[in-house]
């Protein structure tokens, strides 16, 4: 047995790795949660399922321009005649889609760049530190108007562009995190038995701040969903995608709301409104889960409380 | 009349799932001036939980019942609200791990400073100068208050929460384990110390430690808490001497004595759980000299020489 392993049998690393949070009792404590994860669940199942639950084709003529909202197309029908209600159920998959690839690449490059910067400190976190400066500065808007303008419009490059925009945040993030962890005496214990940065960070750096990104993972989905709305909105979204956000553009340039068709409109409103809500309550509940510290419970004003005395069992 | 004296105290937390945990159940504690009782456990006991609550800050999520009467004025009756103008002018702490108890940032005079000024006895200049007079009572130069707490070392830093906690003139300190985690130079020092301050401020000192070689030195009289209860109380003499329980004959017997010819031996098995009501002697289950009554029937308060009391059923002693 090498050194590390014996110490490593003692005082088994893993611990950290091991806590599993019980999603039942997490939801079950955290109303909010619950309500988000079940909002979530439905549209989630809404997107897998849509073209068996979708009653006519995205791109499919089945009615009169603008058709009210009548019994075989219950939210109507859109400037070229398409059934709104299977337009947002196709939708779902194509939002739903570019929030999590969105986030991904945003946690993922943030992450990394998170780690490395606050684990190796120095010249490498200052210059890492630099280049995240630099994105922060540069207007999100902006940025994300000239580079989708030069790379085209595709489902892929709106991905790409909201992960440029979002990166910054995670990375610093972490970053701190993760400096406050490789001070911790376990880390210097790892060290000194001659673990290598990449033993150190997997095992004992990456499951501390786990939980923390796990939450911002599911906000940064949110602000993803809600930046490929505005980015589409802004007629900068894939041509060929029928996102939430495509719909509000196209019954905006068609003049929906000239022609009253009010149904254009409003059911993708608020169909990302309530997925962004249900991805925000989610995970709030979650970052106080796995953080109770934010509960800061003994600042408030509450106190012990008193009761009557118990009756003495004991003779005296 | 007592400085302070506990009447019955108990303190239940609340667990999830609508359950309690019967922390301290129902002890009873009366210090006079000047006195110093040693308050000897082992972890878990309750004596923290006890003191806690005569300082009154439990937790919201614990519950309070019994009496604590400062000069025969039950401070305890209205819960925080009665409790608040009392604390840290008649009764005074010195938490557990004190020396980390100070907040790195500011300096250590001023975090001595902050509860003269909240309890308008001193501000400005004259708050200064008091602070120094503190920390000169604990044996630091008062020019040593612009200092920040990383700047001291442990025992200095122990000193200081010392000097915190006398601030604002205290009849009663309670000291929670005010010398673990220091080496035993500086342990004897602060004992010193507090003998001393009790000796010249006239303070009713409760010393709450699992060191009982520490407690035969420093106090007059002890209570042995097991299990949320009081097992016996007397003075160090009598119960290092003259057990009633046998409880507090293993203690002695479990701490290394440096005449000593006997082995030192454990106590084995663990203290109950506090979360299930316990039937009979707590201690039962562990004691080599239990018998008949004590799995079934609370063991009565029984009396050798006057304040030499211990719930067990045993007669002539342990």
């Amino acid at each position: 047995m090498s050194p590390q392993e014996l110490a490593e049998a003692v005082v088994p690393a893993t611990a950290d790795t091991r806590r599993r949070i019980p999603l039942w009792g997490f939801l079950k404590g955290h109303p909010q949660a619950a309500i988000g994860a079940a909002i979530l669940v439905v549209f989630a199942l809404v997107a897998i399922l849509g073209p068996w639950l979708a009653p006519y084709g995205p791109r499919e003529q089945v009615g009169p321009i603008f058709g009210t909202p009548s019994n075989p197309h219950p939210l109507g029908l859109d400037d070229a005649g398409i059934d709104i209600l299977s337009l947002l159920i196709y939708g779902a998959r194509i939002t739903l889609i570019v929030g999590f690839a969105g986030a991904l690449v945003a946690v993922v490059v943030g992450g990394t760049i998170g780690i490395v910067s606050g684990y190796f400190g120095g010249r490498i976190d200052n210059l890492l530190m630099r280049v995240t400066d630099y994105f922060l500065v540069i207007p999100d808007l902006v940025l994300l108007i000239v580079v989708a303008s030069i790379w085209g419009r595709s489902l892929r490059n709106i991905i790409i562009i909201i992960g440029l925009v979002y990166w910054t945040f995670m990375a610093r993030l972490i970053r701190s995190q993760v400096k406050v962890v490789r001070e911790r005496a376990y880390v210097k214990r790892a060290q000194a038995l001659g673990a290598s940065h990449v033993r150190i960070i997997t095992r004992h750096v990456l499951p501390q701040v786990l939980p923390l990104i796990l939450a911002q993972t599911v906000l940064m989905v949110a602000l993803a969903i809600f930046l490929e709305t505005a980015i589409s909105f802004l007629g900068l979204g894939d041509p060929n995608a029928p996102s939430w956000g495509r719909m509000i553009e196209n019954a905006f340039d068609r003049s929906a709301i000239s022609y009253g068709a009010w149904w254009a409109i409003v059911p993708p409103g608020l169909a990302v409104a309530i997925v962004i809500m249900a991805f925000n309550m989610l995970g709030t509940a979650a970052e106080d889960a796995l953080n109770p510290r934010l509960k800061v419970s003994h600042l408030l004003r509450r106190h012990f409380r008193m009761r009557p005395l118990p009756d003495r069992e004991d003779p005296r | 009349m007592s400085a302070l004296a506990v009447e019955d105290l108990h303190v239940w937390f609340d667990l999830p799932g609508g359950r309690e945990l019967h922390a301290v159940q129902g002890i009873d504690l009366a210090l006079a001036r000047g006195e110093r009782l040693g308050l000897v456990g082992e972890s878990g006991c309750g004596k923290t939980t006890a003191i806690l609550a005569m300082m009154g800050l439990l937790p919201p999520s614990a519950s309070v019942a019994g009496r604590v009467l400062l000069d025969g004025v039950d401070i305890l009756a209205g819960g925080d609200r009665t409790m608040r103008p009392h604390r840290w002018t008649d009764i005074a702490m010195v938490f557990q791990g004190a020396m980390n108890a100070f907040d790195p940032v500011k300096t250590v005079g001023s975090q001595i400073t902050e509860p003269l000024e909240r309890a308008g006895i001193a501000s400005g200049r004259a708050a200064r100068t008091r602070t120094g007079e503190l920390l000169e009572l604990v044996g630091i130069s008062a020019e040593r208050q612009d200092r920040y707490p990383h700047e001291f070392s442990g025992g200095m830093r122990q000193r200081a929460a010392i000097a915190m906690a006398l601030a604002c003139e205290p009849k009663v300190l309670l000291a929670d384990e005010p010398t673990t985690a220091l080496d035993v130079m500086v342990q004897a020092q602060i004992l010193e110390l507090l003998v001393r301050l009790t000796d010249e401020l006239g303070l009713a000192m409760v010393l709450v430690t699992h060191d009982l070689p520490l407690v035969s030195q420093a106090c007059t009289r002890a209570a042995v808490m097991y299990a949320g209860r009081i097992a016996e109380t007397g003075t160090t003499r009598e119960l290092h001497h003259a057990p009633l329980h046998p409880y507090t004959r293993m203690l002695f017997q479990a701490t290394p004595d440096l005449h000593g010819t006997g082995a030192v031996r454990s106590i084995p098995g663990a203290p109950p759980r506090l979360d299930e009501p316990t039937v009979g002697c707590p201690f039962s289950p562990r004691c080599d000299r239990a018998f008949a009554p004590c799995a079934t029937t609370r063991p009565p308060l029984r009396s050798a020489e006057p304040g030499h009391l211990a719930h067990c059923h045993l007669e002539g002693g342990a």
